[in-house]
């Protein structure tokens, strides 16, 4: 293994964040502060309590994974496609470094910022509900589960992408509806069943409901079945990145 | 044994003999003359199709030697660009073999790649980083641990240490081009690329990277430049080698091309004008310029007889008077032209 290379690369994309904690983590605390604004305050007024935990509190982990998946996928995907748009790319592709080495450096890195951004945001929504979390551990594996997941697949997308427009389709036209209908601000249990059963056919569902459960011990599915979902994603994309690799595609011609 | 001594036995006994330790090692035996050492890069049958279907390449053969400056000279779309992109792995050859310092840039990736330095054609540096970071970057990027006593020199070297601190988005163009020579030599490779080095800049910033790559070579570094400036391979090169339509048509060294293809040519100006050139002198190859007043004669320097005598004899005998002559030898640049003129 080159480990210099990883770290190289690791603290170079580590570097842009502290150069933009404008756009990194000031404006994804002040969206969150909005929606508990928004909703904990307007609609947690109405709606008190769901499932025996108070709106407000219950809306934190779906508001954390909402960000964690957003974020990871803008890092990572970011983070591949500005060498391929500026050119620098010849050097990562030149250097001694292998494919597993390059998605470490990157997705790590991409991991990495968007797991702080979830805590920051955990802490962020401590000043304004009362919080507790069952199952740390769990939560923790959940975090970082879902950060390098999706961090992977920003790095699918930053590859695939030949354009900006490229870039931001899959966020905002797939990955941010997902969330929101991903029970991130409710529980599915509450919708009629038909629109429950299709709602399980969206991943994010399981997600948010694993990471509900570490906070609370209760979530829409199965922990069991959350964490076999997260895994499977997980796979899902290291088996596109490495065809990716394998092919050279959209990195070498 | 003195360095002096080996110096004696190469076969190029005007320049110092690169006694670079790694150039030493690899050499089955250190007083045997450059030439005869295992090539730094062999290359064996290369081809590439692009998936539209160009043909960028077609079996090239080339070695290259240790040590040397190799000026790789061609047309726009010949196929230079792709030859240096396989090399250093950017590229996916289609059929081929090609070694450095005798491991496969496939299978040994990781070694040969060490060994590469390369300066892309483009300025495709980072905006945001500063000088320092991106310099440093590269040198993590090979498996090197930092050394910022290295990365100074490198950036002294190149006239970027004032520079350290800024973006690169706000250097010139020029001083872009010393960053991502900085880069290349970050990791301290043994072979640079340098893919048109000298392409829009300035003539001030055009002789310091000939020093520096002079410089370079006398550490042992082996310098493969593609360019368009046939003058910076004629100033710089060791050897000269050819590529049309993916094809290598020559490999030379320099100073044997020069001699092999080179041509002189005598102008004669003369006192008065002629109309039409005269009968008796129709056996000598000779050309008149449009207004009359200069006779050219073209020759071969290296040749046996250059029939310069001659000439002047029965120039005598026509009772044609001349009041100056120069004569010049044709240039690399003519003969890159000759050359893929003749190939068309």
């Amino acid at each position: 293994m080159n480990w210099p290379a990883v770290r190289a690369i690791y603290l170079f994309e580590m570097a842009r964040a502290w150069r933009t904690l404008l756009q990194s983590l000031v404006a994804p605390v002040i969206s969150t502060s909005l929606y508990f604004v928004v909703f904990g305050a307007a609609i947690g007024s109405r709606l008190t309590v769901v499932e025996g935990v108070p709106y407000g509190a219950f809306i934190v982990p779906g508001l954390i994974m909402l960000s964690l998946l957003t974020q990871s996928i803008a890092n990572a995907s970011f983070g591949i496609y500005f060498p391929r748009f500026s050119g620098t790319i010849y050097e990562i592709l030149s250097a001694p470094i292998s494919p597993v080495e390059i998605v470490i450096g990157y997705v790590g890195a991409a991991a990495s910022k968007s797991i702080v951004l979830g805590l920051v945001i955990l802490a962020t929504a401590a000043l304004f509900v009362p919080l507790r979390i069952e199952h740390p551990l769990w939560m923790a594996l959940f975090l970082v589960l879902t950060a390098v997941t999706f961090s992977l697949f920003g790095f699918v997308i930053g590859l695939w992408a030949d354009g900006f427009e490229k870039l931001q389709l899959v966020p905002l036209l797939i990955v941010t509806p997902l969330t929101f209908l991903g029970g991130s601000f409710y529980s599915i249990d509450m919708l009629p069943p038909v629109w429950r059963a299709i709602s399980l056919l969206n991943p994010v569902v399981y997600l948010v409901s694993g990471f509900r459960w570490s906070f609370y011990g209760q979530g829409d599915v199965a922990v069991g079945v959350s964490l076999a979902m997260a895994f499977l994603f997980l796979l899902i994309c290291l088996g596109l990145v490495t065809w990716m690799f394998r092919t050279g595609y959209r990195l070498k011609t | 044994m003195s360095k002096e001594r080996v110096r004696e036995r190469t076969d190029r006994p005007a320049r110092p003999f690169r006694a670079h330790r790694d150039v030493l090692d690899a050499a089955p035996d250190p007083l045997s003359p450059v030439g005869a050492m295992p090539p730094i890069i062999s290359i064996t049958g290369l081809s590439k199709v692009y998936a539209s279907g160009f043909q960028a390449l077609r079996s090239v053969n080339l070695e290259i030697r240790r040590g040397e400056i190799f000026a790789l000279l061609g047309p726009n779309g010949a196929g230079k660009t792709t030859l240096i992109g396989i090399v250093c792995g950017i590229v996916s050859p289609t059929e081929g073999r090609v070694t450095v310092d005798g491991h496969d840039i496939r299978a040994a990736y990781r070694k040969t790649r060490r060994l590469i330095g390369l300066v892309p054609q483009e300025l495709t540096t980072d905006a945001f980083e500063t000088v320092w970071a991106t310099v440093s970057f590269s040198r993590g990027l090979f498996g090197l641990k930092p050394d910022p006593g290295h990365v100074e020199r490198v950036l002294k070297d190149l006239s970027l240490w004032e520079k350290r601190d800024s973006r690169i988005m706000t250097l010139s163009g020029g001083m872009k081009r010393r960053v991502l020579i900085a880069k290349a030599l970050s990791h301290e490779p043994q072979v640079l690329f340098l893919d048109e080095p000298t392409a829009g800049v300035d003539v001030e910033l055009r002789q310091d990277m000939w020093r520096l790559v002079r410089r370079l070579r006398d550490q042992g570094v082996t310098v493969i430049l593609t360019t368009h400036y046939i003058e910076e391979a004629e100033e710089m090169a060791d050897r000269v080698g050819v590529i049309r339509r993916g094809e290598i048509i020559l490999v030379e060294e320099k100073a044997e091309l020069m001699r092999k293809l080179g041509r002189k040519q005598l102008t004669l100006q003369l006192q008065s004008p002629l109309d039409a050139l005269p009968p008796a002198l129709a056996v000598h190859r000779l050309d008149l310029s449009a207004d009359g007043s200069e006779l050219t004669y073209t020759y071969d320097s290296q040749g046996e007889r250059t029939g310069i005598t001659a000439l002047l004899t029965d120039l005598r005998a026509a009772g044609l008077r001349f009041r100056d002559l120069q004569t010049r030898q044709s240039s690399l640049e003519d003969i890159f032209v000759d050359l893929v003129k003749e190939r068309a």
